[in-house]
């Protein structure tokens, strides 16, 4: 780093006699550096720009609603009564079954990638794996609707019906599209970022834990579970939320299987809405002022909460990587 | 005594072995979704797969037959026009980012960048209608563009960063030790180096912006007239799957799956090329 910071007001010696040139030089080259910053500043500005209109534009549902947007659980345009609990509920619940399926999952599928399966399977096996993050997600909603939902109605919503029936949350009738199937659908859409970030954290842990471990007679899982996931946690954990935000924003797929219906209700089985599927699907019909507003009001909580989300992610992420650094 | 030591042990390699073999499991269970969503749409897509889906337009809702020519084409377009407006600036930002800002500007700004990532695609969209499709009166193939560029910028200047990082500084050193100023270094040696990496991050934009539906919803729309201009509504493969999914009638359903055979292969294979490039790199 210090290298590059020398070089970046370079003296150009053998120029000095020849004034006219070494101008010309340092000429050509400020425009030069002076356009990559403009370029760079449109990043500032979109993301700068992107918070202000948002909070402009959601100002005439701000200024209607003021708090009883978030509690207030009617979605009316008749009467031009918005209020964003239902959305904002479909979105926690269908992100909390997708992390819970999908932790295990991606935990399970890091430990093997590292420590256990065999050199040549690594990479190819993650190579798969990662290729699920590649697939579209109207192709996965595709599927979701045709394969997974039929899936989720009859073998996995009736036996749950049947054998949990007490719980509320597997009350009513088997729909099969509604927040399981949509949580199913995020739980496969995350688990390849959650995956590939605890693979790297574990593969980040120094060998010496592995062996101290081993040396003192502990099993390959005991090693595992003792020394090196302790060790990575706040990596791993940072994936997880990582992949939060991919599920609190995702839109098409869930859109597809969660019914679209803004209803509060405790059951999985029911037809729901989140966030993001509410502003797909009514955005179009939406004309008048404060509809717009509330949708896009809508846009601006999904943009501050999967902001927050990223930040805490980066950071945990962040610390991990700069603390392998920092042992290299 | 040596019971209950031989008991603890035989306890601990049990729970050993449960562990691992659910660890390799879940690994399993992993790349058997990847086999199962990506077989289904493979298999199932190209049994529905014809002439008549690359060349004919789509019919009217009902009527069987017809083809996704027009969306086709209107993705190729709306993704050449998201990679032009993306592209300069996301390579110009990622030059600025390792050769000339400060590591607090350069600090500051990739975070920007890695925000902007993050913001789900859905908003970009709605930020899209408010600043272009609604002063402007119509949804355009231009605002799809913008908002495609937008998803991509991010992407572009952090691996355009990342691979300009690896350039050995003895390079830069070397370069501007011949007496040629710093941007023709940049451009001439530097860039040269990581161009590779570049292509590659490049790559993977275009192939995540070409499966992009949520942020055309409300800007490119889709069109029943083909492809007008573009400050007219466009159609899109994905807007178009989206469509037909959700489409009462068989032969929509159909044309659906056969175009997301078409995605699929398009964005797979841009990946598996990218792979391939990049391995080659390291022999």
């Amino acid at each position: 780093m210090a290298m590059k910071r020398n070089t970046a007001n370079p003296v150009t010696p053998g120029l000095a006699g020849n004034q006219r040139s070494s101008h010309r030089f340092g000429f050509s080259d400020r425009i030069f550096s002076n356009t990559t910053l403009v370029f760079a500043m449109v990043i500032a500005a979109l993301l700068v720009g992107l918070v202000i209109i948002l909070v402009k534009d959601a100002m005439p549902a701000i200024t209607r609603f003021g708090f009883s947007f978030i509690t207030s659980s009617t979605w009316d345009p008749v009467k031009e009564i918005y209020g964003a609990l239902p959305a904002i509920y479909g979105t926690l619940l269908s992100s909390a079954i997708g992390l819970l399926i999908a932790v295990p999952i991606s935990l399970g599928a890091a430990i093997f990638l590292v420590e256990l399966s065999p050199r040549w399977l690594q990479g190819p096996a993650s190579f798969i794996i990662e290729m699920l993050a590649a697939i579209p997600s109207v192709i996965i909603g595709l599927w979701g609707i045709f394969v997974l939902v039929p899936v989720v109605r009859s073998p996995i919503e009736s036996w749950l019906g049947k054998n949990l029936g007490g719980l509320p949350l597997f009350q009513g009738p088997p729909f099969g599209v509604g927040f399981l199937a949509a949580g199913i659908i995020l739980a496969i859409m995350i688990l390849p970022i959650i995956t590939a970030v605890s693979r790297d954290a574990i593969r980040a842990v120094p060998n010496e834990q592995r062996e101290a471990m081993f040396a003192l007679g502990a099993t390959r899982w005991e090693m595992i579970n003792k020394a090196v996931l302790p060790y990575c946690r706040s990596g791993i954990i940072g994936g997880i939320i990582l992949g939060l935000g991919r599920a609190l924003g995702e839109t098409m797929a869930v859109t597809m299987v969660i019914g679209n219906s803004y209803k509060l209700t405790p059951s999985l089985f029911s037809p729901g809405n989140t966030i993001a599927s509410t502003i797909a699907s009514q955005f179009g019909e939406a004309s008048a002022g404060v509809s717009v507003g509330s949708l896009i009001e809508l846009a601006l909580i999904l943009f501050g909460v999967t902001l927050l989300v990223n930040i805490v992610a980066r950071t945990l992420v962040w610390r991990m990587t700069s603390m392998k650094a920092a042992k290299k | 005594m040596s019971s209950t030591i031989e008991r603890g042990y035989l306890r601990r390699k049990w729970i050993n072995k449960v562990m691992l073999c659910l660890s390799s499991i879940a690994a399993g269970l992993a790349i058997f979704m990847v086999a199962l969503i990506l077989g289904y749409t493979l298999i199932h897509g190209i049994s529905y797969l014809n002439l008549d889906l690359l060349t004919q337009a789509a019919k009217p809702v009902g009527e069987a037959g017809g083809g996704m020519r027009n969306e086709i084409f209107g993705t190729l377009i709306l993704v050449g026009l998201g990679s032009i407006i993306a592209l300069p600036i996301g390579l110009l930002a990622g030059i600025f980012l390792s050769e000339y800002a400060s590591p607090k500007v350069a600090a500051t700004v990739r975070f920007m960048a890695d925000i902007l990532a993050g913001v789900p695609s859905i908003v970009i969209g709605v930020f899209v209608y408010a600043i272009m499709v609604r002063p402007m009166h119509t949804y355009s193939a231009l605002s799809g563009g913008v908002a495609l560029a937008m998803i991509m910028i991010p992407v572009v200047a952090r691996t355009a960063e990342e691979s300009l990082r690896l350039v050995p500084n003895s390079m830069r050193e070397a370069a501007l030790a011949l007496g040629i100023t710093r941007w023709r270094a940049v451009i001439g040696v530097i860039i040269p180096g990581a161009l590779t990496g570049i292509i590659t991050g490049v790559m993977l934009a275009v192939a995540r912006i070409a499966g992009e539906t949520a942020p055309l919803l409300f800007t490119a729309l889709g069109s029943q007239f083909g492809v007008q201009g573009l400050l007219k509504p466009i159609g899109a493969l994905p807007l178009q799957i989206f469509k037909y999914a959700m489409s009462p009638y068989k032969s929509e359903q159909q044309q659906a799956w056969a175009g997301a055979f078409l995605l699929v292969i398009l964005v797979l294979g841009i990946s598996i090329l990218v792979r391939w490039i990049s391995n080659r790199k390291h022999i």
